[in-house]
């Protein structure tokens, strides 16, 4: 069975306890999430957590029944194959003499910014797919990675479409 | 009219139609006890000896009869009492609405007195759970509440109400009873497909669960049955959802009937309504019905290939799905297999004359089950605990209608019996025979003082073996008779302790004295507890073990 990647968006009601109600569910359940985040949309009373998944169809079908049963949750997607995924990353590294300017190359290309600056340290954020966030990290491990966070994605579908949408 | 909101509790419990509520007061729930005493004329309050007492009994009082329970509890320890009967209930899918104070919400948060985060505790064991922050929304949440429980696949709810939303008023307006929120009805063409299905099936086998006992679907189910020339089995929760008839084999799965389990196996159609595929019920689920199709009726989507790939999943009201398919199914006859499973039936018989040939014992479960299915009055609601004598009387007893049997299937909860025949017998006012043991009477057995206070003549059939006779089974198969734990060397005098209580006692050690002692209780009206007698040694048979597939079935101990 193939276990795809898959990007899930769930509108829940925008009150207190919410988000407990669906993370406390995935544990009981056994659900493994690979990124959760959530915050406020378009619609007040609502808001909207990005789920990233690993696991085959019958996992996916039953994470997203199990999520429908729950009475916050208004509305549960899978979005399309190539949704637009993005995720932002803050992450710091050591500024030595030496390193320096591949440093600055990297961040050039990867259209990242310095946002700290001082002797021994800098921070960087990177915003991106989640590969080219993979990609960066990588990138600076040789120059010892002193900390780093990163939000997990949001994702929304192509063209005109929406969760609302038929 | 402008009420408190400890009033406003009880008036719209009475306006949602509830005339009986269960539980034990406390200093967060004074307000809803003084609110109680007010309304006292309108609505019954029954005083258990214990919380926990009080949740299985509201769960017996919708299980025998389909209508929402209610319990009351106070907060902290009152409220975690509750906790083991919401999650009977919630396993069970059975409505539910259990009511809890609070702290003020000044002292939230604070580890105040007797505070728990109860809607915390509570969300993964409820279908939903409310902390209720506003006056405002008091009424209107425990409407709602109602709405919930009853509606799509039931279950429980708990409202937690803070002592200072008790004590604000607020306008507060009759309301009809909510409805239920009406199910999806199936679209056409699935329930053609699941028709063309059945046509070509030559073995089909209808599996009945408790979704089907909770819609009274029994009669359709037969006569159904009746058409196509299909076999009925069911689950544990299925019980007393089907009438008596020659079509139907009895419960399936680990302790099942041998005929209902084999048949089930054989079977190349299965059309299971409202079962959720247990693992009790299903053992190896990579070797369950690997012969057969499946089409599955359930509320619940996610119930879809849970447990069990099915091949057509019908998501939504399922009486309707159920009555539309039997109507578009054309009538048909399957000599062949019925001939077959009648044939599984002969073995089964031969089985259980090996078993009672092999007893040498005074008193067998087997006769235990005779006797009280040839002398309980009609309408009799048989309530268990958990163990063997729970299985027992899955496999020997008989039903004269639907929610006759009340049992904890899915959370398996020793101590639920005699809390729910004491709602049973309160919302029904129907006969009701407690089936227990020694092990789960001793775990609620202070619930006997309920039954004497209100006059509930619960006829309690202690299956006194001196063991936990169930773990001990599984000792005696799967470790080596090391018997850990299990063997009860208790000196309870069953027979005294029940005329401490107030109770009447028999104890029974043979058929006869069993006989004379449950036809006396029977008339005598009086909460009775009957003493009897069985050998340790007794195994619940036949069984499938645990993870096990149905090669593997156990049908016969050489001892």
């Amino acid at each position: 069975m193939e276990n795809n990647k898959s990007v899930i968006a769930v509108y829940v009601d925008n009150t207190a306890g919410v988000l407990t109600r669906v993370t406390a569910m995935f544990t009981r359940r056994g659900f493994n999430i690979d990124a959760l985040t959530v915050a406020e949309t378009e619609r007040p009373e609502y808001s909207r957590i990005t789920i990233a998944m690993k696991g085959d169809v019958y996992v996916k079908e039953q994470l997203i029944n199990q999520l429908k049963k729950l009475l916050v949750v208004k509305k549960v997607e899978v979005l399309e194959e190539e949704p637009i995924k993005r995720e932002l990353m803050l992450i710091k590294v050591y500024n030595k003499a030496e390193n320096r300017s591949d440093i600055m190359t990297a961040v050039d290309v990867f259209r990242a910014s310095v946002i700290d600056y001082s002797n021994d340290g800098m921070c960087i954020e990177v915003t991106g797919s989640p590969s080219k966030i993979d990609a960066f990290v990588k990138l600076m491990q040789p120059f010892g990675i002193l900390e780093m966070c990163r939000t997990g994605i949001v994702a929304l579908d192509r063209g005109n479409k929406t969760l609302f949408s038929e | 009219m402008i009420l408190k909101g400890s009033q406003i509790v009880i008036q719209t419990l009475i306006e949602q139609g509830v005339t009986d509520v269960f539980g034990y007061p406390g200093g967060q729930v004074i307000n809803i006890y003084d609110a109680l005493y007010e309304y006292k004329d309108k609505i019954n309050h029954i005083l258990t000896a214990h919380e926990q007492g009080a949740a299985h009994a509201a769960d017996g009082y919708s299980r025998s009869t389909g209508k929402v329970g209610v319990c009351i509890a106070t907060s902290g320890p009152g409220a975690t009492n509750l906790v083991t009967g919401i999650a009977t209930a919630m396993l069970d899918s059975i409505p539910m609405v259990a009511i809890t104070g609070n702290v003020p919400c000044s002292l939230i948060g604070k580890d105040s007195f007797q505070e728990i985060d109860i809607t915390g505790v509570t969300m993964p064991i409820t279908k939903h759970n409310y902390f209720v922050h506003n006056i405002e929304d008091l009424a209107d949440t425990i409407r709602e509440a109602f709405r919930v429980a009853k509606s799509g696949r039931p279950g429980p709810v708990l409202v937690d109400i803070p002592k200072d939303v008790q004590v604000a008023s607020y306008e507060y307006e009759p309301q009809p009873v909510v409805e239920k929120t009406p199910l999806p009805l199936v679209k056409e063409n699935l329930i053609d497909k699941a028709v063309a299905m059945i046509a070509e099936a030559k073995k089909p086998y209808l599996y009945v669960g408790g979704g089907a006992a909770g819609i009274d679907l029994g009669e359709e189910i037969l006569a159904f049955a009746k058409k196509i020339d299909a076999v009925i089995g069911c689950s544990f929760m299925g019980l007393s959802s089907v009438p008596q008839d020659d079509r139907f084999l009895g419960m399936q799965g680990m302790h099942g009937h041998y005929a209902s389990s084999m048949a089930q196996n054989e079977a190349d159609l299965i059309l299971a309504v409202g079962v959720r595929f247990s693992d009790r019920a299903t053992g190896n689920v990579a070797k369950f019905a690997k012969k057969s199709k499946i089409i599955q009726l359930d509320p619940d989507s996610a119930e879809i290939n849970k447990n069990v790939r099915v091949d057509l999943g019908l998501v939504g009201d399922v009486a309707d799905s159920f009555k539309r398919i039997a109507q578009k199914c054309c009538a048909s006859e399957k000599p062949e297999w019925l001939l077959r499973v009648n044939a599984l039936k002969k073995e089964e018989e031969s089985f259980a004359d090996q078993i009672a040939a092999a007893t040498t014992a005074p008193l067998t479960p087997k006769r235990v089950f005779d006797i009280i299915n040839e002398n309980k009055l009609p309408a009799t609601i048989t309530a268990t605990d958990v163990g063997q004598h729970q299985m027992w009387a899955a496999q020997y007893s008989t039903f004269d209608r639907p929610r006759r049997m009340v049992s904890s299937g899915g959370l398996g909860t020793m101590g639920f019996g005699l809390g729910a025949a004491i709602g049973s017998y309160v919302a029904t006012k129907d006969p009701v025979v407690l089936i227990t043991g020694d092990g789960s009477f001793g775990m609620n057995l202070n619930e006997l003082a309920t039954a004497v206070t209100y006059k509930i003549p619960v006829v309690i059939v202690l299956m006194n073996n001196g063991v936990l006779g169930m773990v001990r089974q599984w000792q005696t198969l799967f470790f080596g008779q090391r018997y850990s734990q299990t063997i009860l060397s208790r000196k309870t005098d069953f027979v005294a302790l029940a005329k401490a209580f107030g109770a009447e006692g028999y104890l029974a050690e043979t058929e006869v004295e069993f006989k004379k002692a449950f036809t006396e209780a029977v008339k005598s009206n009086k909460p009775t507890v009957i003493d009897v007698r069985i050998d340790k040694d007794e195994l619940v048979l036949p069984m499938l073990p645990p993870g096990g597939a149905i090669d593997d079935m156990i049908t016969m101990i050489q001892k």
